[in-house]
């Protein structure tokens, strides 16, 4: 007989072994629709590994795909881990763009300019998240469902700004116009994509740990996540620490639309984010809500979706197998995380 | 404006509505029982888009409506018990579980879908559901060719709105629904099975939900594409919340978003308005929003939503 039992602590290695047993389970799961397409299970997942790890420029072109993601796992594990649920990364993320391009739309020097729409599109994206923050705080809104619902606002607001005053006058294609060269920012090797935006998200990742793990606001943050009673009666006003998480996960979100902006499309358009901010929650379950381990799982979406579109070119599986993965780890994710709440035990059958 | 109070009594401008409001009105319904019995389910708009996909699949493949129908609503049901079972079996998080369902359902849709049909320059296309007057009453100056000329899945909207407040309200099953989203632990005491119950609610809104995604892409499109839910399970999230979890006022929420949508579609065409259409789409969202800061006092959200049970923790 098997009975689950609760845990009282968990060792350190689980953060390592969970998120890899979750990796592990999907790609065993999702080989059965490789099969299914007629394809061999090692052959594409080959061609997957080898175009998006395999060479340094797949590993750069990985890395600029792994930036938003980075951004967005961040602004969500800072969110998760005090308990406020923002389901919105994704509205924060276009917010985050539509600034940073309207900012680097405006002719100025291109430290200056990029610096700015750093600092535009960090705000935009705080602004949009302190929004489910105060009614959570103000009038106890849910903020499961007003993050998620803000998300259809800010993208509905874009796209009323690029299908009219930013519709392009020549083509009548809705994309807004582009940002001024002086502002785009600067490749780091010669031929590649690797933009500054993907250094920003390298250092924000430690940044974030370090707020988390070591000042006194991530210590508040983290007992308002654990128990809020707990933190009111030690004196901790658990309100502002929400509002400030909020602006913090916000702004992050929105730092992973200014990259998107400023190194890879410099303009905006519908589909600026293919689900960044959705993804944002799977990568920040992968990483366990820890920054550090952001960067990671940020990386190993990022190389499944650069290295679907390979693989679907070499065997004809097609290339939407790597959203079919992304949703399957998050739910073997957490799955495996069962293990960090109850352990399995042997036990004899009662008479 | 005399042109624009026109344009909304045309009969067609109606039916619009109507056609508009049918899959939001299950895929309301659906979400509504999950909600009721304690589970959020934001699988909807990939559940939706999965069987949207199932149904035109079994359709253009059969030749049947009705087994696409069918299809749809199971493939429904089976990720509503997808979802049941992480979290209401396992206990899991319902929000982020809802994330993880829409993330690998759509995946699975857009998968399958290529894997099927191939890259085409012209997405495939079935003979979807034609209109069926109802004799009579279809008759009926104004009303009948905007009510009762419509597909059949309309009148089972129709049908199903006070279905769904018979069985909520009236049947036993409904009140064990109720108990368990307002308080598994007396419900538990009074021997209601609280997992089974909301597995239940949970499977029958995926079916509801399968019905919606079934509407979309055999009725309304007949066809599918990748686009074919865009939001329109999050707009059924919000209709929940803006109709109190009651399913007449959530069905009431559907038309009125209905409404909405339908005129802002004749002021694009007509050009009416010097407003952007996108202002209009918007509106459900904020309205949600907004409902929800001013009916948080009285609080009508069931109370044991988001919260998992198990039985040996008090």
């Amino acid at each position: 007989m098997f009975r689950l039992e609760a845990r009282t602590s968990t060792p350190a290695w689980f953060n390592l072994a969970l998120p890899l047993l979750a990796i592990g389970a999907t790609l065993i799961l999702c080989s059965g629709l490789i099969a299914l397409a007629g394809a061999g299970v090692v052959e594409a997942y080959g061609v997957m590994f080898s175009a998006s790890l395999g060479d340094s420029y797949a590993i750069t072109e990985t890395l600029v795909r792994a930036t938003p993601m980075i951004f967005t796992g961040l602004a969500v594990a800072i969110a998760f881990r005090a308990k406020f649920w923002n389901i919105g990364a994704e509205g924060q993320l276009l917010a985050g763009a539509v600034a940073s391009c309207a900012v680097g739309a405006i002719p100025m020097p291109g430290p200056l300019a990029m610096l700015l729409m750093a600092l535009a599109g960090a705000a935009a994206g705080a602004a949009v998240a302190l929004v489910p923050a105060t009614l959570r705080v103000k009038f106890k809104v849910d903020d499961v469902v007003s993050s998620l619902l803000l998300n259809s606002v800010i993208f509905y607001a874009l796209m009323a700004l690029i299908e009219g005053p930013w519709k392009d006058s020549f083509s009548g294609y809705p994309i807004s116009p582009p940002i001024e060269d002086s502002a785009n920012f600067p490749v780091l090797l010669e031929g590649t994509r690797l933009h500054l935006g993907v250094v920003a998200a390298l250092i924000a990742a430690p940044l974030i740990w370090f707020l988390i793990v070591r000042t006194t606001l991530g210590f508040r943050i983290r007992v308002t996540g654990e128990n809020p009673e707990a933190a009111r009666y030690g004196g901790i006003h658990v309100e502002r620490v929400l509002i400030s998480t909020a602006l913090f996960s916000g702004a992050l979100a929105g730092l992973a639309g200014v990259g998107e902006v400023g190194g890879v499309h410099f303009q905006v358009m519908s589909d600026i984010s293919p689900g960044y901010g959705y993804s944002g929650i799977v990568v920040a379950m992968l990483a366990r809500l820890n920054p550090l381990g952001v960067v990671p799982a940020a990386i190993f979406l990022a190389a499944v979706m650069t290295g679907a579109e390979a693989m679907s070119r070499a065997t004809g599986v097609p290339a939407f197998l790597s959203d079919v993965i992304q949703g399957t780890a998050l739910l073997a994710m957490l799955v495996a995380l069962l293990f960090t709440a109850y352990r399995i035990r042997r036990v004899g059958v009662a008479k | 404006m005399s042109a624009l109070f026109e344009q909304i009594f045309q009969v067609g401008f109606l039916a619009a509505i109507i056609r508009i409001a049918t899959p939001l009105a299950f895929a309301t319904l659906g979400e509504m029982f999950s909600e009721r019995a304690g589970v959020l389910n934001l699988g909807i708009e990939g559940i939706m888009l999965l069987s949207a996909m199932t149904g035109f699949t079994a359709t253009s493949l059969s030749g049947s409506l009705w087994l696409g129908v069918l299809v749809a609503m199971l493939t429904g049901a089976l990720m509503g018990a997808l979802h049941a079972l992480f979290t209401v079996a396992l206990g899991l998080s319902q929000h982020v579980c809802g994330i993880g369902v829409t993330l690998f359902s759509s995946g699975l849709a857009y998968f399958l879908y290529r894997l099927i049909f191939g890259q085409q320059s012209v997405p495939p296309s079935i003979k979807g559901f034609q209109t069926l007057p109802i004799p009579v009453l279809s008759d009926i100056p104004v009303l009948g060719p905007a009510v009762f000329n419509q597909f059949s899945l309309v009148y089972m909207a129709i049908i199903a709105i006070p279905l769904a407040a018979f069985v909520l309200y009236r049947t036993p099953w409904g009140l064990s629904v109720r108990m368990v989203g307002e308080n598994p632990r007396a419900a538990d005491s009074a021997g209601v099975g609280v997992i089974a119950t909301r597995f239940q609610a949970v499977i029958l809104g995926g079916a509801l939900m399968g019905l919606a995604g079934a509407f979309l892409s055999m009725a309304q499109f007949n066809a599918f594409t990748f686009g074919v839910v865009s939001g329109r399970g999050w707009v059924a999230i919000a209709l929940v919340v803006f109709g109190r979890w009651d399913p007449w006022r959530s069905a009431g929420a559907a038309l009125l978003f209905a409404f909405v949508d339908a005129l802002q579609l004749r002021m694009q065409a007509s050009g009416l308005g010097h407003i952007p259409y996108e202002a209009f789409l918007m509106l459900p969202f904020i309205f949600t929003i907004v409902a929800m800061a001013v009916m948080s006092r009285n609080a009508v959200a069931p109370s044991a939503l988001l919260k998992p049970f198990r039985r040996e923790e008090r």
